[in-house]
């Protein structure tokens, strides 16, 4: 049995027909094709699906779409202006935050979640605020040296 | 997953109707362990009764020398409340190292307690600081609450609404994680008020979470450290498994309870 669901995307009103079992990232990607966040581990562990749900990361690959009803989800699509990147984005771009990149959007949704409540963030606050996010190709001095720097951009 | 129901009553007492009603009805709190259970499959409910919409779930409030938590208030939230910095310095500093940001955005109180996993953090929390669990029903001391391993004092049409946590005089909760999962594998509440010492463990016992009388009664001598030298929690009763063996973990156990003491200060 489906049911409606309701919510912003993105900045955009969403509606959809789900099952109540559809996970919330199954209805990013398979619904409306919002292919940047990812399915890692599917155990809650990676941190590949980590999205915005009204303001604060969460990881949708353990959440339910209707547990997103009326809620505001913001992905990693939603986060550029037109052609101009995120300030995070754009750290992760000139520090070389990412080798593979399958782990990329998660740690940026992740780090502008971080930051958001420390701007003056060091690098022992990183590493530990990071550990809901894995890098399999063990990217982390760059993606550290990343999220300071965008830290620094997004205050500024 | 299988299939289910999902049902978001807007008050506790359409939510107990909902539970009433439904043939196989499991409350959902934040998910955080419900969702990876039913995506292995390893159950299988007619319906959820999502507690979400509920809002006499939320919140926390001070009540005299206690703070009271809604069930439904979620990790980060407990780690950020000025009122348990103030009161329970100890129990804001467990909520904020629960599994990781993402997780604590999502879990609950209430969930973390009804399910009473033998490695959750809350537990040892409850039963260290003497907290009472309100329910839907009635209220239950911690040390009836927990009654084995994922088991509790609950009834199946009944629902976890707040838990009262007395302020102690000094509480510290040290805890050994494991790397990738961020459960303890063993972790230890001490709280000392003013009827003396509690000292509860989780991660490590076959049972859930316990009490070490034999160290209560020593710190209620000495709160010192040093105090608990010469202390064994014996490893018959505990867990062993790939992360670590039962006399590991009773090792731990001494190990943490000491640094635990130390923080207190």
């Amino acid at each position: 049995m489906s049911v409606t669901v309701s919510m912003t995307v993105n900045g955009k009103a969403v509606s959809g027909n789900v099952e109540p079992r559809t996970l919330l990232v199954q209805f990013l990607r398979d619904h409306l094709r919002l292919t940047g966040t990812h399915v890692g581990c599917d155990t809650s562990q990676c941190g590949a699906c980590v999205v915005h749900l009204d303001g604060v990361s969460v990881k949708s690959c353990t959440m339910l779409t209707v547990q997103a009803e009326g809620a505001a989800v913001t992905t990693i699509e939603g986060l550029a202006q037109g052609d101009r990147l995120h300030p995070m984005q754009e750290a992760f771009r000139e520090n070389h935050g990412l080798q593979c990149g399958f782990c990329t959007p998660g740690m940026v949704m992740s780090a502008i979640d971080l930051v958001r409540d420390n701007p003056e963030i060091t690098e022992d606050e990183i590493r530990k605020g990071i550990d809901g996010n894995l890098c399999r190709c063990t990217g982390y001095h760059n993606i550290v040296k990343s999220i300071k720097a965008g830290a620094a951009a997004m205050k500024g | 997953m299988y299939e289910f129901d999902h049902r978001r009553p807007g008050t506790l007492a359409d939510a107990l109707d909902a539970l009433r009603a439904a043939d196989d009805g499991t409350v959902l709190a934040g998910g955080q362990t419900l969702l990876p259970t039913l995506k292995q499959r390893l159950a299988s409910p007619s319906d959820l009764i999502d507690l979400s919409g509920i809002a006499e779930l939320q919140g926390i409030a001070i009540d005299g020398d206690a703070v009271v938590i809604g069930a439904m208030t979620r990790h980060a939230d407990v780690a950020a409340s000025s009122e348990v910095q103030q009161k329970i310095p100890a129990l804001a500093a467990l909520a904020g190292d629960i599994g990781d940001r993402q997780v604590r955005n999502r879990g609950t109180l209430g969930g973390s307690v009804a399910n009473n996993d033998p490695a959750a953090d809350y537990p040892a929390a409850c039963l260290a600081l003497g907290a009472t669990i309100k329910t839907s029903a009635r209220e239950i001391a911690a040390d009836d609450f927990f009654t084995g391993l994922f088991e509790t004092a609950l009834e199946d049409d009944e629902v976890v609404t707040a838990v009262r946590f007395p302020a102690p005089d000094k509480a510290a909760y040290m805890k050994f994680k494991n790397p990738a999962s961020r459960y303890a594998i063993v972790g230890v509440f001490v709280a000392r008020t003013a009827d003396g010492v509690r000292v509860a463990v989780t991660g490590a016992g076959d049972g859930g979470v316990f009490r070490v009388p034999e160290m209560e009664s020593a710190l209620a001598a000495n709160f010192t450290p040093s105090a608990l030298e010469g202390i064994a929690v014996p490893p018959d009763d505990l867990n062993s498994d790939i992360h670590a063996s039962a006399e590991y973990r009773a090792h731990l156990v001494g190990v943490m309870a000491r640094r635990a003491v130390a923080a207190c200060g």
